[in-house]
Protein backbone atom coordinates (compact mmCIF):
# COMPACT_ATOMS: atom_id res chain seq x y z
CA UNK A 1 0.00 0.00 0.00
CA UNK A 2 1.33 3.49 -0.76
CA UNK A 3 -0.15 6.67 0.16
CA UNK A 4 0.48 9.82 -1.99
CA UNK A 5 0.83 13.04 0.48
CA UNK A 6 0.73 16.85 0.02
CA UNK A 7 4.31 17.90 -0.64
CA UNK A 8 3.36 21.62 0.31
CA UNK A 9 0.25 24.06 0.76
CA UNK A 10 -1.34 24.15 -2.64
CA UNK A 11 -5.37 23.99 -4.00
CA UNK A 12 -6.52 21.24 -5.81
CA UNK A 13 -7.41 22.54 -8.78
CA UNK A 14 -8.49 18.96 -11.10
CA UNK A 15 -9.20 15.36 -9.62
CA UNK A 16 -7.74 13.40 -12.84
CA UNK A 17 -8.09 9.23 -10.99
CA UNK A 18 -11.75 8.25 -9.40
CA UNK A 19 -11.48 5.31 -6.32
CA UNK A 20 -11.68 1.96 -7.81
CA UNK A 21 -9.07 2.99 -11.55
CA UNK A 22 -6.06 0.87 -11.54
CA UNK A 23 -3.43 2.72 -11.76
CA UNK A 24 0.68 2.65 -12.65
CA UNK A 25 3.73 3.93 -11.53
CA UNK A 26 3.45 7.83 -11.99
CA UNK A 27 0.27 8.26 -13.63
CA UNK A 28 -1.25 11.48 -12.82
CA UNK A 29 -3.89 11.34 -9.56
CA UNK A 30 -4.42 15.02 -9.23
CA UNK A 31 -3.11 18.39 -9.68
CA UNK A 32 -2.73 20.53 -7.48
CA UNK A 33 -2.22 24.61 -7.84
CA UNK A 34 0.42 26.71 -5.39
CA UNK A 35 1.77 29.78 -6.63
CA UNK A 36 0.17 30.26 -9.74
CA UNK A 37 1.91 26.93 -10.32
CA UNK A 38 0.25 23.51 -11.59
CA UNK A 39 1.61 20.25 -9.70
CA UNK A 40 0.92 17.27 -11.16
CA UNK A 41 0.95 14.70 -8.21
CA UNK A 42 1.51 10.96 -9.08
CA UNK A 43 0.96 7.45 -8.12
CA UNK A 44 3.79 5.96 -6.33
CA UNK A 45 3.23 2.62 -7.58
CA UNK A 46 1.02 0.71 -9.56
CA UNK A 47 -2.60 -0.93 -8.05
CA UNK A 48 -6.17 -0.10 -7.51
CA UNK A 49 -6.88 3.45 -6.08
CA UNK A 50 -8.77 2.55 -2.88
CA UNK A 51 -9.31 5.74 -1.49
CA UNK A 52 -8.92 9.70 -2.64
CA UNK A 53 -8.98 12.11 -0.11
CA UNK A 54 -9.62 15.20 -1.67
CA UNK A 55 -11.73 17.09 -4.13
CA UNK A 56 -11.77 19.88 -6.36
CA UNK A 57 -11.38 22.79 -4.58
CA UNK A 58 -9.98 22.01 -1.59
CA UNK A 59 -6.94 23.09 0.04
CA UNK A 60 -4.46 20.87 1.22
CA UNK A 61 -1.48 21.49 3.89
CA UNK A 62 1.45 20.18 3.84
CA UNK A 63 1.59 16.10 4.64
CA UNK A 64 -2.04 16.19 3.65
CA UNK A 65 -3.10 12.60 2.60
CA UNK A 66 -4.18 12.93 -1.19
CA UNK A 67 -4.89 8.98 -2.14
CA UNK A 68 -3.89 5.63 -1.45
CA UNK A 69 -2.87 3.57 -4.05
CA UNK A 70 -3.16 -0.64 -2.73
CA UNK B 1 0.35 66.28 -9.34
CA UNK B 2 -2.18 63.83 -8.86
CA UNK B 3 -4.09 64.54 -5.44
CA UNK B 4 -4.52 60.74 -4.56
CA UNK B 5 -3.70 57.29 -5.79
CA UNK B 6 -5.44 53.52 -5.20
CA UNK B 7 -2.60 50.79 -6.06
CA UNK B 8 -4.41 47.84 -7.05
CA UNK B 9 -2.22 45.57 -6.10
CA UNK B 10 -0.20 43.67 -3.84
CA UNK B 11 3.47 42.45 -2.30
CA UNK B 12 6.05 44.43 -2.81
CA UNK B 13 5.38 46.61 -6.57
CA UNK B 14 1.95 47.32 -3.97
CA UNK B 15 4.75 48.59 -1.37
CA UNK B 16 6.59 50.38 -3.96
CA UNK B 17 4.07 52.42 -5.57
CA UNK B 18 3.15 53.49 -2.56
CA UNK B 19 6.42 54.86 -1.75
CA UNK B 20 6.82 56.94 -4.83
CA UNK B 21 3.28 58.13 -3.66
CA UNK B 22 4.56 59.26 -0.53
CA UNK B 23 7.65 60.85 -1.91
CA UNK B 24 5.46 62.70 -4.29
CA UNK B 25 2.99 63.67 -1.53
CA UNK B 26 0.33 61.93 -3.47
CA UNK B 27 -2.34 59.92 -0.75
CA UNK B 28 -1.91 56.55 -0.91
CA UNK B 29 -4.93 53.97 -0.70
CA UNK B 30 -4.10 49.93 -0.74
CA UNK B 31 -6.32 47.74 -1.23
CA UNK B 32 -5.73 44.00 -0.09
CA UNK B 33 -7.24 40.30 0.34
CA UNK B 34 -7.87 39.08 3.77
CA UNK B 35 -5.23 36.84 3.67
CA UNK B 36 -3.14 39.92 2.67
CA UNK B 37 -4.25 41.71 6.09
CA UNK B 38 -0.69 41.67 7.62
CA UNK B 39 1.67 42.29 5.06
CA UNK B 40 4.02 45.84 5.02
CA UNK B 41 2.34 47.34 2.00
CA UNK B 42 -1.32 47.20 3.75
CA UNK B 43 0.56 49.00 6.78
CA UNK B 44 2.51 51.90 4.82
CA UNK B 45 -0.17 52.85 2.70
CA UNK B 46 -2.32 55.99 4.04
CA UNK B 47 -5.39 54.26 4.02
CA UNK B 48 -6.10 50.51 3.38
CA UNK B 49 -9.73 48.75 2.09
CA UNK B 50 -10.24 44.87 2.50
CA UNK B 51 -11.35 43.81 -0.99
CA UNK B 52 -12.41 40.21 -0.75
CA UNK B 53 -11.72 36.76 -0.28
CA UNK B 54 -7.84 35.37 -1.07
CA UNK B 55 -9.07 34.18 -4.32
CA UNK B 56 -7.50 36.47 -7.00
CA UNK B 57 -10.86 36.71 -8.90
CA UNK B 58 -12.32 37.74 -5.68
CA UNK B 59 -10.03 40.48 -4.53
CA UNK B 60 -7.28 41.86 -7.20
CA UNK B 61 -9.07 40.73 -10.16
CA UNK B 62 -12.15 41.87 -9.19
CA UNK B 63 -12.51 45.43 -10.75
CA UNK B 64 -16.14 46.26 -9.30
CA UNK B 65 -14.94 46.02 -5.55
CA UNK B 66 -11.47 47.67 -6.29
CA UNK B 67 -13.43 50.87 -8.16
CA UNK B 68 -15.80 50.85 -4.59
CA UNK B 69 -13.20 51.04 -2.80
CA UNK B 70 -11.86 54.02 -5.02
CA UNK B 71 -15.26 55.54 -4.54
CA UNK B 72 -15.13 55.44 -0.47
CA UNK B 73 -11.98 56.48 0.13
CA UNK B 74 -12.43 59.42 -2.62
CA UNK B 75 -8.67 58.15 -4.46
CA UNK B 76 -8.84 60.00 -7.65
CA UNK B 77 -6.20 57.46 -9.75
CA UNK B 78 -5.66 54.27 -9.95
CA UNK B 79 -2.07 52.33 -10.33
CA UNK B 80 -2.46 48.43 -11.25
CA UNK B 81 0.85 47.38 -11.08
CA UNK B 82 1.77 44.45 -12.76
CA UNK B 83 -0.29 41.48 -13.64
CA UNK B 84 -3.40 41.24 -11.86
CA UNK B 85 -5.80 44.02 -13.94
CA UNK B 86 -3.07 45.83 -15.31
CA UNK B 87 -3.17 44.34 -18.73
CA UNK B 88 -6.88 44.14 -18.86
CA UNK B 89 -8.45 47.34 -21.25
CA UNK B 90 -12.05 46.66 -19.93
CA UNK B 91 -10.50 47.61 -16.18
CA UNK B 92 -8.67 50.22 -17.45
CA UNK B 93 -11.56 51.64 -19.89
CA UNK B 94 -14.03 51.44 -16.53
CA UNK B 95 -11.49 53.40 -14.57
CA UNK B 96 -11.70 55.97 -17.35
CA UNK B 97 -15.39 55.69 -17.15
CA UNK B 98 -15.89 56.10 -13.34
CA UNK B 99 -14.14 59.45 -14.01
CA UNK B 100 -10.92 58.82 -12.95
CA UNK B 101 -7.06 58.63 -14.07
CA UNK B 102 -5.58 55.58 -14.99
CA UNK B 103 -1.74 55.09 -14.23
CA UNK B 104 -0.82 53.47 -17.68
CA UNK B 105 -1.36 53.52 -21.45
CA UNK B 106 -4.65 54.33 -23.05
CA UNK B 107 -6.85 51.05 -22.86
CA UNK B 108 -6.87 51.00 -27.05
CA UNK B 109 -2.92 50.59 -26.83
CA UNK B 110 -3.26 47.99 -24.11
CA UNK B 111 -5.85 45.89 -26.62
CA UNK B 112 -3.74 46.72 -29.27
CA UNK B 113 -0.09 45.12 -27.73
CA UNK B 114 -2.60 42.25 -25.70
CA UNK B 115 -2.92 39.96 -27.94
CA UNK B 116 0.38 38.41 -29.16
CA UNK B 117 -0.69 37.51 -32.52
CA UNK B 118 -2.32 41.13 -33.15
CA UNK B 119 0.75 42.59 -31.80
CA UNK B 120 3.27 40.66 -33.89
CA UNK B 121 1.59 41.80 -37.43
CA UNK B 122 1.14 45.61 -36.01
CA UNK B 123 4.93 45.31 -35.63
CA UNK B 124 5.96 43.55 -38.75
CA UNK B 125 4.24 46.37 -40.40
CA UNK B 126 5.53 49.15 -38.33
CA UNK B 127 8.59 47.63 -39.71
CA UNK B 128 9.75 45.82 -36.41
CA UNK B 129 11.86 42.45 -36.85
CA UNK B 130 9.35 39.84 -35.96
CA UNK B 131 10.15 36.00 -36.14
CA UNK B 132 8.85 33.37 -38.32
CA UNK B 133 4.74 32.34 -37.26
CA UNK B 134 1.26 32.70 -37.71
CA UNK B 135 -0.35 35.33 -38.17
CA UNK B 136 -3.48 33.99 -37.12
CA UNK B 137 -5.08 31.71 -34.11
CA UNK B 138 -4.40 28.23 -34.94
CA UNK B 139 -7.56 26.84 -34.69
CA UNK B 140 -6.86 23.04 -34.09
CA UNK B 141 -4.02 20.14 -34.21
CA UNK B 142 -4.12 19.36 -38.21
CA UNK B 143 -3.73 23.69 -38.57
CA UNK B 144 -0.41 23.29 -35.92
CA UNK B 145 0.85 20.49 -37.70
CA UNK B 146 0.91 22.59 -41.25
CA UNK B 147 1.70 26.62 -40.08
CA UNK B 148 4.85 23.98 -38.17
CA UNK B 149 5.69 21.96 -41.75
CA UNK B 150 5.99 26.21 -43.03
CA UNK B 151 7.90 27.58 -40.51
CA UNK B 152 10.25 24.95 -39.75
CA UNK B 153 10.69 22.63 -36.37
CA UNK B 154 11.58 23.31 -33.68
CA UNK B 155 8.56 25.60 -32.98
CA UNK B 156 7.30 27.51 -29.79
CA UNK B 157 3.93 27.14 -28.99
CA UNK B 158 2.64 30.33 -27.16
CA UNK B 159 -1.00 31.43 -25.71
CA UNK B 160 -2.21 34.61 -27.96
CA UNK B 161 -3.60 36.08 -24.82
CA UNK B 162 -0.76 35.04 -22.51
CA UNK B 163 2.18 35.43 -20.27
CA UNK B 164 4.64 34.81 -17.99
CA UNK B 165 6.00 31.97 -19.96
CA UNK B 166 2.28 30.03 -18.23
CA UNK B 167 1.36 27.66 -21.32
CA UNK B 168 4.16 28.02 -23.39
CA UNK B 169 6.04 24.76 -24.71
CA UNK B 170 8.98 24.14 -27.51
CA UNK B 171 8.53 21.31 -29.89
CA UNK B 172 10.82 19.36 -31.97
CA UNK B 173 8.57 17.55 -34.02
CA UNK B 174 4.85 16.66 -35.10
CA UNK B 175 4.70 14.08 -32.22
CA UNK B 176 5.62 17.11 -29.55
CA UNK B 177 3.76 20.18 -31.46
CA UNK B 178 0.28 17.49 -31.09
CA UNK B 179 0.57 16.65 -27.23
CA UNK B 180 1.82 20.33 -26.46
CA UNK B 181 -0.65 22.16 -28.47
CA UNK B 182 -3.75 21.19 -26.58
CA UNK B 183 -1.79 21.45 -23.20
CA UNK B 184 -1.24 25.05 -24.52
CA UNK B 185 -4.76 25.40 -25.79
CA UNK B 186 -6.49 24.19 -22.21
CA UNK B 187 -4.03 26.29 -20.06
CA UNK B 188 -4.66 29.26 -22.34
CA UNK B 189 -8.02 28.81 -21.78
CA UNK B 190 -7.97 28.25 -17.90
CA UNK B 191 -5.74 31.31 -17.10
CA UNK B 192 -6.12 33.98 -19.82
CA UNK B 193 -9.80 32.84 -21.09
CA UNK B 194 -9.04 32.51 -24.56
CA UNK B 195 -8.07 29.63 -26.39
CA UNK B 196 -6.20 31.30 -29.16
CA UNK B 197 -2.72 29.80 -29.69
CA UNK B 198 0.66 31.12 -32.01
CA UNK B 199 3.15 29.41 -33.32
CA UNK B 200 6.77 30.83 -33.74
CA UNK B 201 10.59 29.83 -34.67
CA UNK B 202 12.15 28.39 -31.85
CA UNK B 203 15.71 30.01 -31.95
CA UNK B 204 17.77 26.98 -29.69
CA UNK B 205 20.71 29.81 -28.39
CA UNK B 206 18.66 32.52 -27.72
CA UNK B 207 19.03 35.68 -25.13
CA UNK B 208 15.86 37.41 -24.01
CA UNK B 209 16.58 40.90 -24.30
CA UNK B 210 13.72 44.00 -23.19
CA UNK B 211 13.81 47.89 -23.75
CA UNK B 212 12.19 50.18 -21.50
CA UNK B 213 10.12 52.48 -23.07
CA UNK B 214 8.60 55.67 -21.94
CA UNK B 215 5.93 57.20 -24.00
CA UNK B 216 5.47 61.08 -23.44
CA UNK B 217 2.22 63.61 -24.25
CA UNK B 218 3.53 65.20 -27.12
CA UNK B 219 4.10 61.73 -28.86
CA UNK B 220 7.54 61.43 -28.32
CA UNK B 221 8.96 57.35 -26.94
CA UNK B 222 11.98 57.29 -25.02
CA UNK B 223 14.35 53.86 -24.66
CA UNK B 224 15.55 54.23 -21.25
CA UNK B 225 18.03 51.12 -22.17
CA UNK B 226 17.82 47.67 -21.83
CA UNK B 227 17.94 44.74 -19.77
CA UNK B 228 18.86 40.81 -20.08
CA UNK B 229 16.47 38.91 -19.01
CA UNK B 230 17.71 35.59 -20.26
CA UNK B 231 17.75 33.52 -16.48
CA UNK B 232 14.85 32.13 -16.46
CA UNK B 233 13.30 28.77 -15.03
CA UNK B 234 9.97 27.56 -16.13
CA UNK B 235 10.18 30.17 -19.50
CA UNK B 236 9.76 32.63 -16.19
CA UNK B 237 12.56 35.02 -14.74
CA UNK B 238 14.65 34.84 -12.33
CA UNK B 239 17.47 37.30 -12.31
CA UNK B 240 17.75 40.01 -14.79
CA UNK B 241 20.97 42.62 -15.42
CA UNK B 242 21.69 46.17 -17.54
CA UNK B 243 23.35 46.61 -19.68
CA UNK B 244 23.16 43.19 -21.50
CA UNK B 245 26.66 41.52 -21.56
CA UNK B 246 25.50 39.51 -24.60
CA UNK B 247 25.06 42.20 -27.21
CA UNK B 248 27.38 44.88 -29.09
CA UNK B 249 26.76 48.60 -28.75
CA UNK B 250 25.44 48.79 -32.45
CA UNK B 251 22.81 45.98 -31.61
CA UNK B 252 21.64 47.77 -28.72
CA UNK B 253 21.14 50.91 -30.86
CA UNK B 254 18.96 49.23 -33.21
CA UNK B 255 17.21 47.38 -31.12
CA UNK B 256 16.69 50.75 -28.77
CA UNK B 257 15.19 51.97 -31.86
CA UNK B 258 13.17 49.12 -32.71
CA UNK B 259 11.66 49.57 -29.65
CA UNK B 260 10.62 53.38 -30.10
CA UNK B 261 9.38 52.25 -33.56
CA UNK B 262 6.92 49.94 -31.67
CA UNK B 263 5.79 52.59 -29.05
CA UNK B 264 4.87 55.13 -31.71
CA UNK B 265 3.35 52.59 -33.50
CA UNK B 266 0.31 52.54 -30.93
CA UNK B 267 0.72 55.79 -29.94
CA UNK B 268 2.22 54.60 -26.45
CA UNK B 269 2.17 56.78 -23.07
CA UNK B 270 3.76 56.20 -20.10
CA UNK B 271 6.15 53.17 -19.21
CA UNK B 272 6.17 50.36 -20.97
CA UNK B 273 8.43 47.78 -22.18
CA UNK B 274 9.52 46.19 -25.59
CA UNK B 275 10.65 42.38 -25.46
CA UNK B 276 13.17 40.97 -27.89
CA UNK B 277 14.74 37.51 -28.41
CA UNK B 278 18.19 37.82 -29.69
CA UNK B 279 19.43 34.77 -31.48
CA UNK B 280 23.10 33.88 -30.37
CA UNK B 281 24.15 32.20 -33.79
CA UNK B 282 23.35 34.65 -36.41
CA UNK B 283 22.82 38.06 -34.18
CA UNK B 284 19.33 38.61 -35.19
CA UNK B 285 16.79 40.14 -32.74
CA UNK B 286 13.41 39.78 -33.08
CA UNK B 287 10.06 41.28 -31.69
CA UNK B 288 8.63 39.04 -29.03
CA UNK B 289 5.91 41.20 -26.58
CA UNK B 290 5.29 44.43 -25.24
CA UNK B 291 3.92 44.61 -21.89
CA UNK B 292 1.99 47.52 -21.19
CA UNK B 293 3.21 48.43 -17.70
CA UNK B 294 5.14 48.70 -14.99
CA UNK B 295 7.93 45.44 -15.25
CA UNK B 296 8.37 43.34 -12.19
CA UNK B 297 12.40 44.35 -13.03
CA UNK B 298 12.09 47.76 -13.64
CA UNK B 299 14.87 48.57 -10.61
CA UNK B 300 17.70 47.97 -12.72
CA UNK B 301 16.82 50.28 -14.89
CA UNK B 302 16.16 52.91 -11.80
CA UNK B 303 19.88 52.39 -10.58
CA UNK B 304 21.59 53.18 -13.57
CA UNK B 305 19.60 56.18 -14.54
CA UNK B 306 19.12 57.50 -11.26
CA UNK B 307 15.28 57.45 -12.84
CA UNK B 308 12.31 56.63 -10.38
CA UNK B 309 9.81 55.14 -13.06
CA UNK B 310 7.01 55.58 -11.02
CA UNK B 311 7.07 58.88 -10.34
CA UNK B 312 7.40 59.46 -14.41
CA UNK B 313 4.51 57.29 -14.45
CA UNK B 314 2.73 59.75 -11.98
CA UNK B 315 3.95 62.88 -13.99
CA UNK B 316 2.22 61.89 -17.14
CA UNK B 317 -0.87 60.37 -15.97
CA UNK B 318 -1.33 63.80 -14.15
CA UNK B 319 -0.21 65.50 -17.53
CA UNK B 320 2.71 67.18 -16.41
CA UNK B 321 6.59 67.22 -17.68
CA UNK B 322 8.75 63.94 -16.64
CA UNK B 323 11.75 64.79 -14.09
CA UNK B 324 14.49 64.61 -16.34
CA UNK B 325 15.41 66.30 -19.50
CA UNK B 326 14.68 63.59 -22.36
CA UNK B 327 17.42 63.89 -24.76
CA UNK B 328 19.98 63.05 -22.02
CA UNK B 329 19.55 60.25 -20.01
CA UNK B 330 23.17 59.00 -18.64
CA UNK B 331 23.56 55.26 -17.66
CA UNK B 332 26.28 54.77 -15.01
CA UNK B 333 27.65 51.54 -13.89
CA UNK B 334 25.73 47.88 -14.03
CA UNK B 335 22.89 46.59 -12.20
CA UNK B 336 21.67 42.94 -11.54
CA UNK B 337 18.41 42.11 -9.86
CA UNK B 338 17.89 38.82 -8.18
CA UNK B 339 14.10 37.37 -7.77
CA UNK B 340 13.79 35.93 -4.34
CA UNK B 341 11.27 33.25 -5.06
CA UNK B 342 8.95 31.25 -1.98
CA UNK B 343 10.47 28.41 -3.51
CA UNK B 344 13.27 25.31 -3.35
CA UNK B 345 16.73 25.78 -5.06
CA UNK B 346 16.84 22.45 -6.19
CA UNK B 347 13.18 21.91 -8.59
CA UNK B 348 11.87 25.31 -7.96
CA UNK B 349 8.88 23.87 -6.43
CA UNK B 350 6.57 26.37 -4.23
CA UNK B 351 7.13 27.03 -0.59
CA UNK B 352 4.22 28.30 1.09
CA UNK B 353 5.10 29.20 4.86
CA UNK B 354 5.13 31.45 7.66
CA UNK B 355 8.25 33.14 7.87
CA UNK B 356 9.53 33.39 10.99
CA UNK B 357 13.25 35.09 10.02
CA UNK B 358 13.70 37.64 7.58
CA UNK B 359 16.93 39.46 7.54
CA UNK B 360 18.03 41.40 4.52
CA UNK B 361 21.36 42.52 3.48
CA UNK B 362 22.01 46.65 3.49
CA UNK B 363 25.27 48.75 2.06
CA UNK B 364 26.45 50.89 -1.04
CA UNK B 365 24.83 49.87 -4.01
CA UNK B 366 22.19 47.47 -2.28
CA UNK B 367 18.37 47.84 -2.89
CA UNK B 368 16.09 45.35 -1.40
CA UNK B 369 12.05 45.48 -3.01
CA UNK B 370 10.38 43.36 -0.18
CA UNK B 371 6.69 42.42 -0.23
CA UNK B 372 7.46 40.66 3.51
CA UNK B 373 8.60 40.74 6.51
CA UNK B 374 9.11 38.61 9.62
CA UNK B 375 5.96 37.26 10.96
CA UNK B 376 3.73 37.41 7.63
CA UNK B 377 2.82 34.18 5.88
CA UNK B 378 3.20 33.03 2.42
CA UNK B 379 -0.09 31.77 1.23
CA UNK B 380 -0.47 29.84 -2.25
CA UNK B 381 -2.98 31.77 -3.81
CA UNK B 382 -0.44 34.07 -4.87
CA UNK B 383 3.22 34.15 -6.91
CA UNK B 384 6.13 33.35 -5.17
CA UNK B 385 8.06 36.49 -5.41
CA UNK B 386 9.36 37.58 -2.13
CA UNK B 387 11.64 40.13 -2.66
CA UNK B 388 13.67 41.62 -5.69
CA UNK B 389 17.25 41.66 -4.13
CA UNK B 390 19.20 44.67 -6.34
CA UNK B 391 22.74 45.45 -7.12
CA UNK B 392 24.63 48.49 -8.60
CA UNK B 393 28.04 48.37 -9.01
CA UNK B 394 30.22 50.65 -11.10
CA UNK B 395 30.88 47.69 -13.25
CA UNK B 396 29.56 44.33 -13.75
CA UNK B 397 32.40 42.59 -11.52
CA UNK B 398 31.71 45.21 -8.75
CA UNK B 399 27.73 44.43 -9.20
CA UNK B 400 28.16 40.97 -9.06
CA UNK B 401 30.61 41.30 -6.22
CA UNK B 402 28.12 43.10 -4.00
CA UNK B 403 25.11 40.79 -4.99
CA UNK B 404 27.49 37.31 -3.84
CA UNK B 405 27.73 39.28 -0.25
CA UNK B 406 24.23 40.41 -0.24
CA UNK B 407 22.86 36.85 -1.25
CA UNK B 408 25.44 35.41 1.57
CA UNK B 409 23.96 37.91 4.12
CA UNK B 410 20.49 37.70 2.74
CA UNK B 411 18.39 35.51 5.95
CA UNK B 412 14.80 34.42 5.66
CA UNK B 413 13.51 31.69 7.81
CA UNK B 414 10.36 29.50 8.07
CA UNK B 415 10.22 28.50 4.02
CA UNK B 416 12.00 27.78 1.74
CA UNK B 417 13.92 29.94 -0.79
CA UNK B 418 15.94 30.18 -4.08
CA UNK B 419 18.78 32.09 -2.27
CA UNK B 420 21.17 28.95 -2.34
CA UNK B 421 20.08 28.87 -6.24
CA UNK B 422 20.97 32.48 -6.73
CA UNK B 423 24.37 31.44 -4.99
CA UNK B 424 24.85 29.27 -7.15
CA UNK B 425 24.09 31.06 -10.05
CA UNK B 426 26.43 33.90 -9.40
CA UNK B 427 29.20 31.29 -8.37
CA UNK B 428 29.05 29.47 -12.16
CA UNK B 429 31.28 30.80 -14.68
CA UNK B 430 28.87 30.64 -17.38
CA UNK B 431 26.80 33.47 -15.87
CA UNK B 432 30.23 35.33 -14.93
CA UNK B 433 31.39 35.25 -17.74
CA UNK B 434 28.43 36.94 -19.67
CA UNK B 435 28.15 34.53 -22.51
CA UNK B 436 24.50 32.91 -21.21
CA UNK B 437 21.15 31.97 -23.00
CA UNK B 438 17.69 31.28 -22.00
CA UNK B 439 19.62 27.72 -21.66
CA UNK B 440 21.32 28.26 -18.75
CA UNK B 441 19.44 27.10 -15.61
CA UNK B 442 18.56 24.25 -17.20
CA UNK B 443 22.21 23.88 -17.78
CA UNK B 444 22.91 24.33 -13.80
CA UNK B 445 20.51 22.23 -12.95
CA UNK B 446 21.48 18.83 -15.40
CA UNK B 447 24.97 19.77 -14.40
Amino acid sequence: MSEVRAEMVANVWKVVAAEGDTVADGDTLVILESMKMEIPVLAEGSGTLTKLAVAEGDVVQEGDLIAVVE
Amino acid sequence: MLESVLVANRGEIARRVIATARKLGVRSVAVYSEVDAGLPFVREADEAVLIGPAQPAASYLNGPAILAAAERTGARAIHPGYGFLAENPAFAASVLEAGLTWVGPSPDSMEQMGDKINARNLMEQAGVPVSAGTREPVADVAAALAAAGQIGYPVMIKAAAGGGGIGMSAASGPAELTAGFETARSRAERFFSSPAILLERYVERARHVEVQILGLADGRVLALGERDCSVQRRHQKVAEETPSPGISPELRARMLAAAVQAGQAVKYLGAGTVEFLVDVATGDFMFLEMNTRLQVEHPVTELVTGIDLVEQQFRIAAGEDISFPAQDVARSGHAVELRIYAEDSKRFLPSPGTINEWDEPAGPGVRVDAGYAAGNTVTPFYDPLLAKLCLHGADRAEALDRARAAVAAFSIGGLKTNLEFHGELLASAEFSSGDYDTGLVGRLRAG
